[in-house]
This record gives C-alpha cells, sequence and structure tokens, in this order.
C-alpha cells in the first residue's frame, strides 16, 4: 500500500499546488472519466509560447489529484511545444509508483486535460 | 451436487458453506481474500461449477434441435433448468421464466416489446430515484423514440421511497410503475404490496427489479403480484450471462417478439412468419445453456441452504457491520438503518475518494465496490460524486466485517487530512 500512496503523492493529495483558477487563462480544459467521476480541468497563462502560470481544479482519487499537482508545478516556465513531447512514462517517472491498470487512467486524466489544453482543443477527439 | 451442500438448512453454518466456494481459499498477494462485492457478483460454488464442467464434457449439444441424444440430454438439463427457478420464484408456469443475458436485458426486452407496444404519446412511466441506470436508460431511450413522459418517485432524506405525493405521481396516465426491489445502493428494500396495490388502482403494470432481491430473500412472484420481475443469475451464485424474465401470461403471449431468428418461429415463409409459443417467443438464437443449467444448479444450491436462513443470516451481518462501521470517526453510511435494509452498506469515509478506499482494502485482501455504482442519481441525492459498498452474502462472517472496520481505520490514518 505504501508503494502506491507514497508520501510525496500523499503530500500533493492533502497539500495541492497552483489548485484554484487564473485570472485570464489562454488556454483551458476540462474533463472527466465517466468510470469514476474523477474531474480536472485545468488552465493556462501563456507567454511567448511558455507557460507562464498555471491552475488545476478538480475532484477525484488521490492518484488523480496528486498527479495534476505535480504536473503543475513540472509544467510552469516549460515551452508549449516541449509540453507537447509529455507522455505515459513521463507521468509515471513523476510519480514514481507502480501503478495497475485500473488506476492508471486515474493517473492519466490530468495529462489528457493537458494536452487538450496546451493543443487548444475544443473538445478531444473520439 | 457436492456432498458438502446436502446439509439440512437447520445445520447450515457459515464454516461448512465457505468450503463450496474454492475462490474463497484465495489469498491477495499475502492476505486471504475478504470477498464484499456481492451486489457487484457473487462467487460460485463447487455444484455450478461442475454442472458448467459436466455439460461441456458430457452433454455439449444444442438445445430443441437434432434428434440425437446429446441434444436430448442437453434440452432436458436447459429445460430442467427452468422448470427449477420457476418453482425457486413460485412463478405458476415454466412458459413464464424466460432466459435473458439478466436483468438489464430484461427490463430492455420489456422496453422494447411491452413498451413499444402500448406507450404513446401523454402516457407515463413512473420510476424512482433510486433506480439501477439500466432502469432508467431503457425508458429514456424509449421515450425519445415513442415520447411519453418518464417521471420518477423522489427519496426521501433517510434512504427511502418518499411516497407523500405518490396521488400526484401515479394516476391514470401511468401505464407502468418500474421500481426496484432492493436498492444496490441504499440497501433499502421497498414496499412492493403498497406500491402493487397503489398501481393496481389507477390500471398501471408494474415492473420489479429484482436483482438484488431473488440472491438474499426468499421471492414469490406471485405473492408479489407484480406484472413482470426481473433478475440475473451471476449475482446468485450462478453464471455470467444469463438472467430471468417473468411476466403475467396474458401479458406475455400479447406481446409481440423482441429479437427474431432461430427457435423464437413456429413457421417462417419468405412472406411472412409465424411466432413460438412462450417462452421461446423471446428467446431467438441459439440460448446461453451452459449458463441456464448453472443458474438451475445455483437455485438447487440455495434452496437447499434455505433462503430464509440466507436472509436472516445476512441480516444479523448487516445489523453487526452497520454498528461496527458507524463507530469510524468520519464515516457515512447512506441510506436506512440497518433494520430496514438488504445485506449491503454503501457509505463514504471523510474525504477519501472511494477508489483510494477500495484500493487500501484491496491491500488488506478486502474486496468491496468503489464509485457510482451505476445509480448516479442516488449519489446526485446525497451530493457526493461516488461511495464505497460493502455488500455480504451466505458465505461472509463477521470477522470480515472485523477486518473491514480494521482496514477501514488505516485508511483513516493513511489518508488523515
Amino acid at each position: 500500500m505504501e508503494a502506491l500512496y507514497r508520501e510525496a503523492i500523499l503530500d500533493h493529495y492533502k497539500h495541492p499546488r497552483h489548485k484554484g483558477h487564473l485570472a485570464s487563462p489562454d488556454l483551458h480544459f476540462h474533463d472527466h472519466n465517466p468510470f469514476c467521476g474523477d474531474e480536472i480541468t485545468i488552465e493556462l497563462k501563456v507567454e511567448n509560447g511558455v507557460v507562464v502560470d498555471a491552475a488545476f481544479d478538480g475532484r477525484g482519487c488521490a492518484i488523480s489529484q496528486a498527479t495534476a499537482s505535480m504536473l503543475m508545478e513540472e509544467i510552469v516556465g516549460k515551452p508549449l511545444d516541449e509540453l507537447k513531447q509529455i507522455d505515459k512514462e513521463y507521468i509515471l517517472e513523476m510519480l514514481g509508483i507502480e501503478i495497475g491498470p485500473v488506476r492508471l487512467k486515474c493517473a492519466l486524466l490530468p495529462l489528457k486535460v493537458l494536452k487538450a489544453s496546451v493543443w487548444g482543443l475544443d473538445e478531444w477527439p473520439e | 451436487m457436492t456432498e458438502s451442500t446436502l446439509f439440512p438448512t437447520a445445520l447450515a453454518d457459515t464454516a461448512r458453506l465457505r468450503q463450496d466456494f474454492p475462490i474463497l481459499q484465495r489469498f491477495i498477494g499475502k492476505k486471504p481474500l475478504v470477498y464484499l462485492d456481492n451486489a457487484a457478483t457473487s462467487q460460485k460454488p463447487t455444484a455450478v461449477l461442475q454442472a458448467l464442467d459436466d455439460y461441456y464434457r458430457c452433454h455439449n449439444a444444442n438445445v430443441h434441435r437434432g434428434v440425437h441424444t446429446l441434444s436430448e440430454e442437453a434440452t432436458a438439463s436447459y429445460e430442467g433448468a427452468r422448470t427449477r427457478i420457476a418453482r425457486f420464484i413460485n412463478a405458476p408456469s415454466d412458459k413464464q421464466v424466460i432466459f435473458t443475458r439478466g436483468t438489464t436485458e430484461g427490463i430492455n426486452l420489456v422496453a422494447h416489446t411491452w413498451g413499444r407496444a402500448n406507450l404513446k404519446p401523454g402516457d407515463e412511466v413512473l420510476i424512482t430515484a433510486m433506480e439501477h441506470h439500466s432502469n432508467i436508460v431503457p425508458w429514456q431511450i424509449l421515450q425519445e423514440q415513442v415520447g411519453f413522459t418518464l417521471r420518477h418517485i423522489p427519496i426521501t432524506p433517510e434512504g427511502l421511497l418518499d411516497l407523500s405525493q405518490l396521488d400526484q405521481l401515479l394516476t391514470e396516465r401511468t401505464k407502468l410503475l418500474s421500481f426496484v426491489h432492493a436498492s444496490n445502493v441504499l440497501g433499502t428494500i421497498n414496499p412492493v404490496h403498497e406500491l402493487v396495490a397503489a398501481a393496481r388502482r389507477v390500471g398501471a403494470k408494474i415492473l420489479v427489479d429484482g436483482a438484488q432481491s431473488v440472491p438474499h430473500m426468499p421471492v414469490d412472484v406471485q405473492a408479489l403480484d407484480v406484472d413482470f420481475f426481473v433478475f440475473s443469475s451471476h449475482k446468485m451464485c450462478g453464471p455470467t450471462g444469463i438472467g430471468v424474465l417473468y411476466g403475467k401470461r396474458a401479458l406475455l403471449e400479447a406481446m409481440p417478439p423482441w429479437m427474431g431468428g432461430g427457435d423464437m418461429i413456429r413457421e417462417v415463409k419468405l412472406s411472412g412468419s409465424k411466432w413460438n409459443t412462450l417462452p421461446y417467443k423471446f428467446e431467438a438464437g441459439t440460448p446461453a445453456i451452459a449458463e441456464a443449467i448453472g443458474l438451475g444448479a445455483a437455485v438447487d444450491y440455495l434452496t437447499a441452504v434455505g433462503m430464509d436462513w440466507v436472509r436472516e443470516h445476512e441480516q444479523q451481518l448487516t445489523r453487526y457491520a452497520y454498528a461496527r462501521l458507524s463507530q469510524i470517526e468520519g464515516l457515512r453510511i447512506l441510506g436506512p438503518g440497518p433494520e430496514a435494509r438488504g445485506g449491503l452498506i454503501a457509505f463514504t469515509l471523510g474525504d477519501v475518494h472511494p477508489h483510494d478506499l477500495s484500493a487500501v482494502l484491496d491491500s488488506e485482501g478486502i474486496a468491496i465496490r468503489a464509485g457510482h455504482h451505476c445509480a448516479q442519481p442516488v449519489h446526485d441525492h446525497y451530493g457526493v460524486v461516488a461511495s464505497a459498498r460493502a455488500s455480504f452474502y451466505l458465505y461472509n462472517t463477521r470477522k470480515e466485517v472485523d477486518q473491514l472496520a480494521a482496514a477501514l481505520e488505516k485508511a483513516n490514518t493513511i489518508f488523515a487530512l
């Protein structure tokens, strides 16, 4: 159990960073997981192609919410082009835990929302 | 049936019962399995596993066709299962026991045949706010196509049906009252007799979703006097992929068929066809033969244990669990008190997300359900996104409830905010 809920994840879950909303975001996206009801919204402030501020809001399990919180810390100061390269392995490395197929979707929801924000999508392409 | 299942009801005890379920010997990691997700699906006794194995090894053939020994044996086993299931729910005739894929398909069958033939704009279908999605969505789909009005009976704060406005909701416009016998989230057992009497006064037909009642208590469809009753095999010790629609004979005979194909016809000509008699009119194609036989074995098993014993066992366990869980800090139980409920308890624990809770419990070998349990409107009623649910069956013990309580205390420590 301690393997899944390592200290850093619980810390981000209990004390989320960048949680809330930006005054006037340039990019934003919202999505939820219909199976578990987890919700994530991400807002980005962008200057010259670089993320200068980021915020997330949402509700859900420790994995999804901690992932979003950690991701916010990772992306501020990075160019959008670099964020487009973030993949599943990046997220798993950031979390530093073994994660089974069922909980993987919890960890990947913030990534999906981030990708859609970065690409400026209105809705996720089916 | 194995010898260990052939005990007199009075001698049924959980320790012996558990030996009939091979999976209960399993370990999850280093912890023995504590299976408390029975409202999702139950485990299967050896008698059911052997019935499936025996059918495929020794008798496998298609039914109702072919004049050869295997086909005759398969047909006899398949129809024998139907007879025993009819007896189990006290249906007046085998012909009123229609095999479906499960509760969901049973409701869809009624919606597509009876509903399409009888509902028109201006009519109303009345459901409740504690329905499983399977008793909401089929009516919404049909509503879009036909144009009737779908209404619902609300829930009281304590999780019972609020019948105070029933006179306004159930009127001569109501053509069908469709409701869950025992809620899969709240555990509430609804007052069937009272609702049936009210529906009869306005001439509405009645469909009851028995997915969470038939596995856990004695059910007599004639005593309940319902028009349609549906349930699933896999929640009552039987295989997945099979369930039953019981219906009153005159209604079933008047209903048009749903799916067309082999077995459901009496005569097919290129210019037109004539339908088979009940129950085959509603059983197009090769049925789930092994699964029906498996359900027959499950019904034999439950009959041998005794459904009164099952209900009594679960009530005792639920009372105990309700008291134990109520002592846990931050734990909130959804639904009524222990006396008015079936053998399940859905709850939230502080701000801990049910999926996190379920993950902690899993690490202790305990299987529960986490999520909205296919009943989002109930969760909306309580203002929560999801809940955790422990659901009991005949093989669960007080010790397992103690293990659940201890694991919940552990979750409280891990997620202490």
